[in-house]
């Protein structure tokens, strides 16, 4: 699709368009309601995609706002906090993408702060992966290597050429890049040897009184110079070499192409769709916009709505945004939701193994499932949610009454075009007693019955995808 | 479907009045069995553990070579009343020392190649073929873990015990209402298949419905001398306590408690680790046998790893051969296998060599414990440990 496709139907757009742009934006970013889709609609799918692939043109959010009204956590150094600061972005920032990908890598360089039990290290692993995220992978990797929180999560501290510790240079290849099968265990060696003497500046114990600024520091005298092979090179290698190695394998576009489908498009991707991003990744030189641009705009992804299990953060934020909550920085209770994501399997910050969340079906299980229904019900459920009372007034608009069918219909696709089944819509509309002509009138009574379709709806298993 | 119980021959448990239970509890992260069971005789012991050794006059002996660590006193004392059993040396070909395949390759019993089944989940199908009972198997954590899952067979994870259920902050009539449509919405595909995940998100709604009708009686019932500790694990055991004295039929359970990845600061954690497992099992023991309600449950605890025989200078890397504990009344106490050797020219490419396959350990278990055939859980014939497993007095 061109922008001249775009430009012949800037004046109106069509229900597949918002269909097609409520995908895009749950996906890029953390979905929106109708109201929005429209008007990204308008712009055209290609414009969008562009805009998204481009947050620098558009203002930053200030997040130190939230501060000011929530006086508690002044100055809070917290790893609950730095969370709850990058839930409110996702919520209302105009650079969701950015948000999005600080998730995607995260969720791949898993480092968890039970371990790190340093905050400001913490965030700042956080921030580098923000504001990376969408730049060279090599780029990326080297940050990674430098990264304070990664260094001690790994072992670095301990990695000398006296005694060579191997967890960063197995996880690097294991996990990070290249995936299992890929090496051998002398190649775990050879570059957990080259990153000997990588490590942080700050040794133990590391506070008795507050936290003291992390710096990455490379000590010479730590590092083993000997010649190391790996991968079929063999030479006096550093840790960028290894990067450089890494880099160079046809194993490492196909393995973060497998993961950026997983991530994107959907849980079982295609092998023909990894290969294609696999293959962009290499003729772009690991260029991670570039890859994007592609994915977005393929057909395979297009294809793809609601073929993924929303994972938690995706399912809070999601109806957060539907229900309109938490919009102004002084709505309390914000900080509430880091918890709740956490009861949902996915405490930012904090993943349970270096491996990352399993995710897909593993986010569905009896406990899961219990905390998304309550919580989505719970928020959906109330009348009064600014996004909840919009939808039923933009559905009332201008009628006297809608039928019942329909009013189901119009709610699904009020809430960002979501999509249930003939059964599941009776099952709605039959429990509360939807039948015939629904007055859109009096307002306050027509959104309390919005809201308890909202509810209901959300409670499906449908709900469940994204 | 096939029934996988041994008619006519049932394992010691199966036999009574109260059907055995199982409680399997994971310490996650490849626990360090030469710092819980201390090998201080051997002569190779000192020199390879030169920062995180274990001096011989703080070890809790058990023998003239080997002895536990210092903090396990409560651990201790179970097992000089002959009701822990150590598996030393337990590991399978080819170990794997990466965290998620190795964990992977005991919760699904099968090293050789990656499958979603997990060996207690195809236990609690055997358990119970016709699924009467969506509380057969009980998880208490963060997530259910693999072992447990089998695709088609219910098993429910609990966070907390309290509150636990579906939209209960709903006011009565309007929970009804929104029970109701779930009930709906969650029923089974009458004319066409679901998709996968469809089926696997209904299916996990209907049994969360009905566990979590069953669950909430527990806490309710539940009265006790017994204080556990605050931390986490102590909790999970609490809670599987009390669904256990609840008597809702849950024969499977199981608990993890994490942190055993020790590359660095491991004289700082492992002995808070232990301290923690110690006291938390014996509470737990303590608890049932109050209630008179100990004796037809067995715990297993294992790890996914061992580590390497020699440290890093602050900690251990990981490694492969490692060891088990088999705890209750019906275990008869003891060392099984052999304490591998930290000679050189015995040790696997500087990690504990593994002499028995933790198949056998789960076969013994599925045979003599479940009275459930063996092979068809762990894909293949093991042997078992014999003697391990006694009938109650």
């Amino acid at each position: 699709m061109t922008s001249v496709h775009s430009k012949a139907r800037s004046l109106r757009h069509s229900q597949s368009d918002v269909t097609l742009m409520a995908h895009l934006v749950r996906r890029a970013g953390f979905g929106a309601r109708a109201e929005e889709l429209e008007a990204l609609a308008v712009k055209g799918y290609d414009v969008v995609v562009d805009d998204l692939l481009h947050p620098e043109r558009f203002p930053d959010l200030d997040e130190d706002l939230l501060e000011r009204f929530h006086s508690e956590h002044s100055d809070d150094e917290s790893t609950g906090w730095t969370v709850t600061r990058w839930t409110y972005q996702m919520i209302n920032s105009k650079r969701p993408l950015q948000f999005k990908m600080a998730i995607f890598w995260h969720g791949l360089f898993a480092t968890a702060v039970s371990k790190v039990t340093n905050n400001p290290m913490m965030r700042d692993q956080y921030l580098m992966l923000r504001d990376n995220g969408l730049g060279n992978l090599r780029t990326i990797l080297q940050k990674l290597a430098r990264d304070p929180a990664m260094l001690y999560w790994l072992d670095q501290q301990q990695n000398h050429a006296a005694a060579v510790n191997e967890n960063w240079g197995r996880e690097l290849l294991e996990l990070f890049s290249m995936g299992r099968g890929n090496y051998t265990e002398d190649d775990v060696k050879a570059a957990a040897r080259a990153f000997t003497g990588w490590t942080i500046d700050q040794t133990f114990p590391r506070y008795p009184s507050g936290y003291y600024d992390a710096r990455f520091v490379y000590r010479e005298e730590d590092h083993d110079h000997s010649a190391k092979t790996m991968l079929g090179h063999t030479g006096d290698f550093n840790g960028d070499d290894v990067i450089d190695i890494i880099l160079k394998q046809p194993a490492t576009a196909q393995y973060l192409g497998k993961h950026l489908c997983k991530f994107f498009v959907e849980d079982d991707p295609e092998e023909a769709a990894i290969s294609a991003v696999a293959e962009t990744l290499v003729a772009s030189s690991f260029d991670i916009r570039a890859t994007l641009r592609m994915l977005f705009t393929s057909d395979f992804f297009k294809e793809a709505a609601f073929k993924k299990v929303k994972s938690p953060v995706e399912h809070v934020v999601g109806t957060v945004r539907t229900a309109g909550r938490y919009t102004d920085p002084w709505e309390g209770g914000i900080d509430a939701l880091v918890p709740t994501m956490g009861r949902m399997g996915q405490a930012l910050l904090n993943p349970p193994t270096v491996e990352g969340w399993h995710t897909g079906r593993e986010w569905i299980d009896s406990a899961y499932l219990i905390e998304r229904v309550n919580f989505a019900a719970e928020l959906l459920g109330d009348p009064t949610a600014p996004g909840v009372s919009a939808m039923a007034d933009r559905i009332a608009r201008g009628r006297r009454a809608v039928a019942a069918p329909a009013l189901v219909d119009a709610v699904l696709y009020e809430m960002g075009a979501l999509t249930l089944g003939a059964d599941d819509k009776a099952a709605v509309r039959e429990s509360l007693e939807l039948v015939g002509d629904i007055p859109c009138g009096p307002p306050d009574r027509f959104r309390e019955t919005v809201a308890r379709i909202c509810r209901t709806i959300s409670a499906s298993r449908q709900y469940q995808l994204g | 479907m096939a029934d996988n119980r041994t008619n006519g021959k049932t394992g010691n448990g199966a036999g009574k009045a109260k059907p055995p239970v199982l409680v399997v509890l994971q310490l996650s992260g490849g626990n360090d069995f030469m710092s819980t069971v201390v090998p201080f005789g051997d002569p190779h012991y000192f020199d390879f553990r030169k920062t995180v050794g274990i001096p011989e006059k703080d070890v809790l002996k058990l023998n003239d070579s080997i002895g536990f660590h210092p903090v396990m006193k409560p651990f201790k004392q179970m097992y000089d009343e002959g009701k822990v059993a150590v598996i030393q040396g337990i590991g399978y070909p080819t170990p794997d020392r990466s965290h998620f395949r190795s964990m992977d390759i005991w919760h699904t019993a099968e090293p050789t190649k990656i499958i979603a089944d997990g060996w207690l989940g195809k236990t609690v199908r055997d358990l119970d073929p016709q699924k009467q009972n969506v509380c057969t198997g009980v998880s208490f954590g963060q997530g259910l873990p693999r072992a447990m899952y089998f695709s088609g067979t219910p098993v429910i994870s609990v966070a907390h015990l309290e509150g636990y259920g579906l939209l209960t902050s709903l006011p009565g009539t309007e929970q009804r209402a929104a029970v109701n449509a779930f009930t709906r919405m969650y029923a089974p595909e009458e004319f066409r298949e679901a998709s996968l995940v469809m089926g696997h998100i209904g299916q996990t709604g209907r049994d969360a419905l009905v566990g979590a009708d069953m669950l909430k009686v527990a806490p309710q019932k539940y009265s006790s001398n017994v204080e556990y500790a605050g931390d986490a694990l102590s909790q999970s055991l609490k809670g599987i306590a009390q669904v256990h004295l609840a008597d809702i039929g849950t024969r499977i359970f199981y608990a993890q408690h994490g942190g055993y990845d020790v590359h660095g600061s491991q004289l700082q954690s492992q002995p808070k680790l232990w301290s923690q497992v110690s006291r938390a099992v014996n509470d737990f023991f303590a608890d049932l046998r109050l209630h008179s309600a100990a004796d037809n449950v067995v715990m297993m605890i294992f790890s996914e790893f061992g580590r390497r025989v020699r440290d890093n200078g602050n900690g251990t890397d990981h490694g492969s051969g490692g060891g088990a504990f088999l705890i209750g009344d019906c275990v008869k106490g003891g060392l099984y296998a052999e304490y591998p050797s930290l000679a050189p020219a015995k040790q696997a490419s500087g990690d504990l060599a593994f002499n028995n396959d933790f198949r056998s350990l789960y076969s013994t278990l599925l045979e003599q414990w479940l009275g459930l055939q063996a092979a068809p859980v762990v894909n293949g014939a093991f042997e078992q440990f014999k003697g391990m497993i006694k009938s109650a007095a």
